[in-house]
């Protein structure tokens, strides 16, 4: 493996966005660093944002580990991403409304008919029908992660209920409460408009059939969910109501919310709905999220679901391959963002490649999340290379491979000062009546030295992301 | 307002209000235990044990009903439902569902006392007194409380805490009475002087001792007592004032929704009554039985709250 970008140091000299944080560094004493980490993790506990891992056990209520040094990039370096980021929702959304439709993209020959129609996430129930402003997917989470000064990659596409966006805003209130200073001397684009961008979004795309301020609610599966706190954060900040499905039901051609007032009428559901949630809508969708009748309602256009039931198709893993195909076809543009170069262990050749090069690349289960059943081959003991080669040669369709990438690195605190630590990008896209991006966006850290794992569920953290004002 | 929502939040006050209630029960409970006892008796904590319905499953599980059992009980033990320790894990929980209905400040103090809570559980046994953690626990409710007063919208949902909190706190008041009417029936005459001094222990308890001096003067009697934890609604805890409370907020509410039901028709009947009695009635039906009858009927106004506005089923 090459010898990874730092973010802030290039051949010994501090890059200029970072040049007034190096200073900043150097002027802190190691115990007020102590004192406002601890200051931070009080304050994170005390404002109640935990997260749980499914599974493990232990603390219900774990702290997601904050580290205080920002990530930054300049005005010019976002410029960029931003319209990556923007085509690539633009293009994901408008696949979404080929596949469910005519099917366009798979009849010129770009993209295979079974990796579409078979998938596991391809939703048969709303095939021809077209959600309210043609949108599948309203908040496109897209996982960028760095590798030089210009070479920004494409990991992965989230269209369903991408998570973490509030780790992103409430990162920046912890900063901006404690290092008033950095932001007087920096200047640093606002991220508090994402919650006002985001109802005007979902309110944007209340179907057709609603003549009135539209009512949106968060559909959260409960407060045992381990995004619950963010669930109930964004409902809070929009000040709309966060349901279960027990508080809905559907009567005639609408979807009601039970009040202490007796039943009120729901335009647009956000739900949240984890992947484990979402499994079952394949095979019985009357029955999806609990509230009997929904999906008729849907179909009828009583009522929006963001993201559509369906979006998923868009973001799976083998599909990923085909999205710099998807902004050729639909948007006539090359795309902006690259995807990494990505080997399909389901293709003959591509099997032989990968099992060859297993001990230097990265294996993911397609259909996988959360950093769960991934092998990182540079990383990994022979014996769980043999393991997961076995695995791999057992259900080949089911993986896909990825060269090891040298991700970014950015400076981190850790306990013994400062030292780089690896880094990845989840910005959020808003896509409605119209497509918006606040500058700024979940920086995950890999905390422990090397390692190349950055999910939250992996022992990952967060930081607070800058883009810096022109 | 969504009714779960409200639910939530009638049940963040009645366990707020719940958690205080153990931790004054075992506040009577020490203090009776540090009279002397000529009888050579140690049922005070049973009658304890007996006033929260909880006597079987403390027996079952620890036995003799001695200091430290009970404070094991009704304090830390997660699988009594009204220990302090389960009654804020709860009312936070309860609370954590439904951020969106609270200002960050009643948040924190919920959030506040769970996260002490814990450091509490942590800390070795000997190491913590039984005024510590009763103290602590009345101090925790003050605060969630106060936060609710000072920062809440005068909306639906501040009349559904209050509501939680008035019928959980009539409830607690005749449950701690009936206490004492247990500690005293078997053994002796009403009047005598170990009577009195139970029943002072009782006020102080409440935190009411001074209270009710300014209020009566003069020699503490049963008619006094029973008159201001019954009947004066100048004593913040007496039933009277939590059925004016409660009636407050449902006539809050059904203005608000444009409708008054059954809970509303039962909390004003139950009103109308109290205004009616005097300490005398009350003891010719039996102090016992009309404590009981009392926290039946306030059971049955908080059923039909539930039925009016929690449940949803409202069409």
């Amino acid at each position: 493996m090459t010898q990874s970008f730092n973010e802030m140091y290039l051949d010994d000299t501090v890059r200029a966005p970072y040049a007034r944080l190096e200073a900043w560094m150097r002027a802190m004493p190691a115990d007020l660093r102590i004192q406002k980490q601890a200051e931070a993790e009080a304050l994170f506990r005390r404002i109640g944002i935990t997260f749980a891992v499914y599974g493990e056990g232990g603390d219900p209520d774990r702290l997601i580990p904050f580290d205080m040094f920002p990530r930054v990039f300049t005005h010019n370096e976002w410029a960029r991403l931003e319209r990556g980021i923007k085509q690539r929702a633009r293009a994901l959304n408008a696949f979404l409304v080929d596949v469910y439709g005519r099917g366009e993209i798979i009849r010129a020959g770009r993209i295979p008919a079974n990796l579409v129609y078979q998938n596991a996430a391809y939703e048969k129930a709303v095939a021809g029908f077209v959600p309210s402003k043609g949108v599948y997917s309203h908040i496109v989470g897209i996982d960028i992660v760095r590798t030089g000064p210009t070479e920004f990659f494409v990991l992965e596409d989230n269209c369903r209920t991408p998570s973490g966006v509030s780790y992103m805003l409430e990162s920046r209130e912890m900063m901006m409460r404690m290092f008033p200073d950095l932001f007087r001397e920096n200047r640093i684009e606002p991220v508090d408009r994402y919650h006002e961008l985001l109802r005007r979004t979902l309110a944007s795309v209340a179907p057709a059939k609603c003549d009135h301020e539209p009512t949106v609610v968060i559909l959260t599966p409960g407060h045992f969910n381990s995004a619950y706190y963010e669930h109930s954060f964004l409902a809070d900040l929009m000040g709309v109501e966060l349901v279960e499905g027990q508080d809905l039901f559907v009567e005639g051609e609408f979807v009601y919310m039970r009040t202490t007032q007796g039943p009120k009428r729901v335009d647009v559901i956000y739900r949240r709905i984890d992947d484990a949630f979402i499994a079952p809508l394949c095979f019985r969708p009357d029955s999806m999220l609990g509230v009997p009748g929904l999906m008729d309602v849907y179909r009828s256009g009583g009522v929006s679901i963001c993201s559509a039931p369906g979006a998923g198709v868009a973001d799976d893993k083998a599909v990923y391959t085909f999205v710099p195909e998807m902004v050729r076809f639909y948007l006539g543009e090359e795309p902006i963002l690259n995807n990494v170069p990505t080997w399909q262990c389901g293709k003959s050749d591509d099997l032989k490649y990968v099992l060859d090069q297993l001990p230097e690349l990265v294996v993911k289960e397609v259909h996988g999340s959360g950093g769960y059943g991934m092998l990182v081959g540079p990383k990994s003991t022979k014996d769980q290379i043999e393991m997961f080669r076995a695995k791999i040669v057992k259900d080949p369709g089911n993986y896909i491979a990825q060269p090891t990438l040298a991700l970014s690195a950015t400076p981190t605190f850790v306990a013994e000062g400062v030292a780089p630590r690896h880094v990845d990008l989840r910005p959020y896209c808003l896509v409605g009546e119209r497509i918006e991006l606040v500058p700024g966006g979940l920086t995950r850290v890999a905390l422990t030295e090397g390692s190349l794992v950055v999910n939250s569920s992996q022992g990952g953290g967060v930081k607070d992301t800058w883009v810096l004002a022109e | 307002m969504l009714s779960r929502t409200a639910d939530n939040l009638f049940w963040i006050a009645r366990y707020m209000e719940r958690a205080e209630t153990s931790a004054r029960l075992l506040e009577v409970g020490s203090r009776i235990s540090l009279l002397p006892s000529a009888q050579g008796y140690r049922n005070e904590w049973d009658a304890i044990l007996r006033s929260t319905d909880t006597q079987d499953p403390f027996t079952r599980k620890y036995g003799e009903a001695v200091q430290r059992n009970i404070e094991s009980y009704m304090f830390f033990d997660r699988d009594n439902p009204s220990s302090v320790a389960s009654c804020i894990t709860q009312a936070r929980e309860n609370g954590r569902i439904v951020r969106t209905a609270l200002t960050s400040q009643v948040w924190d103090a919920l959030n506040t006392a769970f996260q002490d809570l814990r450091e509490i559980e942590r800390t070795p046994r000997s190491k913590l007194e039984l005024s510590r953690l009763t103290d602590w626990t009345m101090k925790q409710a003050a605060m969630v409380r106060g936060a609710i007063d000072a920062t809440l919208l005068r909306g639906d949902g501040y009349n559904f805490l209050n509501l939680g909190y008035a019928l959980e706190r009539g409830d607690a008041t005749a449950r701690l009475m009936d206490v004492k009417y247990y500690v005293l029936l078997p053994r002796m005459g009403v009047g005598s002087g170990i009577d009195n001094d139970q029943w002072s222990m009782m006020l102080r308890a409440l935190s009411l001792h001074r209270a009710f001096h300014w209020a009566y003067g003069g020699e503490v009697t049963a008619a006094k007592i029973a008159h201001f934890l019954i009947l004066n609604p100048h004593c913040p805890r007496a039933l009277i004032t939590c059925v004016s409370a409660a009636n407050n907020h449902l006539g809050r509410l059904a203005k608000l929704y444009g409708k008054s039901g059954a809970a509303q028709a039962q909390a004003e009947a139950l009103q109308a009554e109290l205004d009616r009695l005097s300490p005398e009635l009350i003891f010719e039906e039996g102090l016992h039985e009309f404590l009981g009858r009392f926290i039946r009927q306030t059971a049955g106004i908080a059923g039909m709250v539930h039925e009016t506005y929690l449940s949803g089923d409202m069409r």
